[in-house]
């Protein structure tokens, strides 16, 4: 009996991962497929790569992805962890207050804060385009920033900084030599965050977007209407690439952990 | 003895909530100087301002004669122990004491020599590497001290460092701060709430009370000659009592007039007399002025505690000679034992 | 206390430009009807009477037809899967959590698109049914496709939160519920469901937050004629241009939102 439900139980895991993974999986074998069919592999190749990378229309697309996620990313965890830093200094209002105002973007359904970022831009007369789909990246990846970085300060003794300055460290130094080091895992986690956040995103770019500037979020919308293995090709990389932070992120400090002890036992 | 820190007519708010009311203090040079007080009191808030973590809302802060209190805390040449120590936990113990000195970009052999040093004045030598988050309570005091000793201050700032340890290492580290002080011959403002900490440690205590400085004076002054009632209970156990003076060195309670050292006050005025239970001697009933029946009698260690109740109170003995319960007691005290404060408002 | 207080002006600045005017602007919209130009502009309720129609009601309730079907699905796939994981032991029940999460870092229009290529009518599972000989059956813009997409992309958000919660339980609980006579069955429902509903809550606002909103998934897998809430506003926006309906309509799904977070929160504040 026992056995019955620990095989059923095994069974039903494999069932939902195959469920989350298939679709990735076909989409990465086709992407080598040497014809365009979608059921049946004709053989190996790399045409779809070849034919990723002389289409220009989506290299730009992947461009504007990656540069925008960098520079969101930045810009947003700057600002998210002065943010935090600051806000743990106030009194409980205003404090309250601006951590509800921050809860606004990520409680919101996208779509609604799309609607109100293009509102704000058309009527500031800003050219849709790149600039504007930065801007709005920035403002929906601060508060998830600030989130995750919010708890780290306040679990500090509120000393901390004043022992810094204390032992005559200007405020500056303070913050980059105690504060920020201390903090590092939050900042991490925003970081994560945020790139994956902006890089994602589909709905608030759609929205704000314009004169041709896309994403791949973007790219991929518009071309669904014919089958088109580049897109598997470009699905195939950003996955590796995802893969491969993953395993960094997870097995780095699991092998920084061993080293450590190694070197305990050593000494 | 110079004056180092002077305070004047410092106050602070926060919240709506005046912390600090009006203080007035002199500080020395090379003295063990402890703010004494219940929590609430405004003594950390008074450490915070003299390091700077803090501004006041008015009142001058005299450093060597100099105004600082808009002067940032990394300007100022005095360092803090903190209350749970503030320890950079990213750091290691080297680097931790090494830090003060990294700011001002020491050279790093000179930093190596005085961070050794310091680590052998706190009995510390050989931890260079070791993480601070794996360090005992005492050890991190330790640490928490030499970090702040090695910028050499004019001043070392102390809030409540002993509150986190137990009674018996506490016992140990009071000895070793006061061999510290002493070693490096510089002035020490010590935060506490422990009055046992403070008489036994300080060259002078400073005993505060909502937001005021109640005495100021050496341990022996403050316990024998408190000035006012809070004192007197903050301090020691005492038995209070309202009486009247006379006139100079007669005092009046319970009926009786009593003999006693004390002058400078109005003839008849009404007074406070402090009796410390220690001072008060067990007679026999025959001949004494006050009497009455032993109500309790407590083993405490090294003396028994006894309650006598007399017509109007019951009076705190502290003996060691034991009595019976129940018994007819007369209790007696000298005119030196009496002492005669100012009654509160 | 003094220093680093400063450090906020910036994001009060900037959450107020990009979070708050964004609101009033939109509130602005969904309650004049002068278009786009400030001079004749007018206050009315019009826009929210028009929501009112049978067309916007029919799409208002299949929206919420498909948000709650989607969330008690995933509330069952999802419950059941956090809750074996949570028996297996601490390192593999990480690794599984971590596996749960992948996709989620993977762009949502890439794995959307994934699954045209398997449903359409010349695709892989009707390659494999015509094999079987089940024939080829159209699967690609029917609720049957855009439900599959939905639990597919929603379904790490129910998982995590409920696994949180499971895996904080004291096991103790269920020893003492075992203790005083329940069996099985019963300790589950009354000992573990009951405390894993803190976690069982947030998966739900998060997946009925993101199966209402949505607008890309209906529209890839359930074709152009498939109008919920989203699509509704994105047609307002980029096709119709009544923008003033548009905000009205996105006023309405903000609102729903929010009455079903502070539902919840209640639920969960009169469970404890």
């Amino acid at each position: 009996m026992k056995r019955l439900a620990k095989i059923s139980m095994g069974f039903y895991v494999v069932l939902c991962f195959a469920f989350f993974y298939l679709p990735i999986f076909i989409t990465m074998i086709f992407s080598f497929n040497s014809s365009k069919s979608l059921t049946k592999f004709t053989g190996f190749s790399f045409k779809w790569y070849q034919e990723l990378i002389n289409n220009q229309e989506i290299m730009s697309a992947v461009w504007v992805s990656v540069s925008v996620a960098i520079l969101a990313t930045a810009i947003s965890t700057i600002l998210g962890t002065i943010t935090a830093i600051g806000l743990t200094r106030h009194r409980k209002l205003v404090k309250e207050w601006l951590l509800n105002v921050n809860n606004i973007p990520i409680m919101n359904p996208e779509i609604v804060t799309a609607i109100g970022l293009m509102l704000l831009f058309t009527a500031m007369r800003i050219d849709k385009g790149y600039v504007t789909m930065l801007l709005a990246h920035i403002s929906f990846c601060t508060p998830y920033v600030i989130t995750s970085v919010y708890p780290k300060v306040r679990s500090l003794d509120n000393n901390i900084a004043n022992a810094a300055m204390d032992l005559g460290a200007t405020p500056w130094q303070a913050l980059r030599k105690v504060i920020i080091p201390m903090i590092k895992p939050g900042i991490y986690a925003g970081v994560l965050l945020a790139f994956t956040m902006s890089f994602d995103d589909f709905v608030i770019s759609y929205f704000v977007s314009g004169n041709g500037v896309m994403n791949i979020s973007m790219i991929v919308y518009n071309m669904t209407k014919r089958t088109n293995p580049t897109i598997n090709a470009l699905s195939t990389i950003v996955i590796l690439v995802i893969f491969i932070a993953v395993a960094v992120v997870n097995i780095v400090p699991i092998l920084k952990r061993k080293k450590v002890t190694v070197h305990e036992k050593n000494n | 003895m110079n004056t180092l820190i002077e305070l004047n007519n410092i106050a602070k708010t926060f919240d709506d909530q005046q912390v600090l009311k009006g203080i007035n203090l002199k500080i020395y040079e090379n003295e063990f100087l402890t703010l004494l007080g219940p929590s609430g009191c405004g003594k950390t808030t008074t450490l915070r301002i003299i390091a700077g973590f803090d501004e006041p809302d008015c009142g001058e802060l005299l450093f060597g004669g100099i105004e600082i209190s808009k002067l940032p805390p990394y300007k100022r040449e005095v360092n803090t122990v903190f209350q749970k120590y503030a320890l950079f936990p990213h750091l290691d113990v080297f680097e931790n004491i090494a830090f003060g000195l990294n700011i001002k970009k020491t050279e790093k052999t000179v930093v190596k020599q005085k961070v050794e040093r310091m680590l052998e004045l706190v009995g510390l030598s050989g931890f260079e590497k070791r993480d601070v988050t794996s360090l005992s309570g005492g050890q991190q005091q330790r640490v928490a001290i030499a970090r702040a000793l090695i910028n050499e201050p004019k001043v070392l700032l102390l809030d409540e460092p002993l509150g986190a340890l137990d009674a018996k290492l506490r016992k140990e580290m009071q000895f070793e701060l006061k061999k510290i002080q002493k070693e490096v011959g510089i002035t020490f403002i010590y935060v506490t709430h422990d009055q046992e900490e403070a008489l036994s440690m300080s060259d002078t205590v400073v005993v505060m009370n909502d937001g005021y400085i109640q005495q100021i004076g050496t341990p022996t002054d403050v316990y024998n000659e408190p000035e006012n009632r809070f004192v007197a209970s903050f301090i020691g156990e005492s038995n209070i009592i309202e009486g009247i003076m006379i006139r100079d060195c007669l005092v009046s309670f319970d009926d009786f007039e009593f003999e006693c050292v004390d002058k400078g006050f109005k003839d008849n005025e009404e007074v406070e007399v402090v009796l410390r239970p220690e001072d008060i001697d067990i007679v026999s009933p025959e001949g004494a002025k006050l009497t009455g029946t032993v109500e309790s009698v407590v083993f405490k260690g090294v003396h028994y505690e006894i309650m006598v109740k007399s017509t109007y109170r019951s009076y705190m003995i502290h003996t060691t000679d034991f009595c019976e319960e129940g018994k007819m007691v007369g209790l007696s005290f000298g005119p030196e034992d009496i002492h005669v404060m100012w009654k509160m408002v | 206390m003094r220093y680093f207080k400063k450090l906020v002006r910036p994001y009060i600045v900037w959450s107020a430009v990009v979070i708050i005017i964004p609101l009033l602007m939109m509130l602005l919209y969904a309650f004049t009807n002068s278009g786009n130009s400030l001079i004749n502009i007018q206050f009315t309720f019009e826009n929210f009477k028009r929501f009112a129609e049978p067309v916007y009601l029919n799409v208002f309730l299949k929206s919420l037809k498909l948000g709650i079907l989607t969330v008690a699905i995933c509330l069952v796939l999802g419950y059941a899967l956090a809750y074996i994981i949570a028996q297996f032991k601490e390192s593999t029940q990480n690794v599984l959590i971590l596996l749960v999460t992948v996709p989620m870092w993977i762009n949502m229009l890439l794995r959307t698109y994934a699954w045209i290529s398997i449903l359409s009518d010349n695709g892989l599972l009707n390659a494999l049914l015509s094999k079987l000989g089940l024939g080829p059956v159209s699967m690609m813009y029917t609720d049957f496709a855009v439900m599959i997409g939905q639990v597919c992309d929603f379904l790490p958000f129910m998982i995590i939160p409920i696994h949180t919660s499971l895996s904080k339980m004291d096991k103790s609980f269920i020893e003492a519920s075992y203790d005083l006579g329940a069996n099985p069955i019963q300790t589950f429902f009354k000992v573990v469901f009951k405390l894993s509903i803190p976690g069982v809550l947030n998966g739900v606002i998060m997946v009925f937050l993101l199966s209402i909103s949505t607008f890309v998934i209906p529209k890839l897998l359930g074709g152009g004629q498939y109008v919920l809430m989203g699509n509704l506003i994105e047609s307002q926006f980029v096709s119709v241009g009544d923008w003033n309906f548009g905000s009205a309509i996105s006023i309405i799904l903000a609102a729903i939102i929010l009455f079903a977070i502070r539902w919840m929160k209640k639920v969960d504040a009169a469970d404890n």
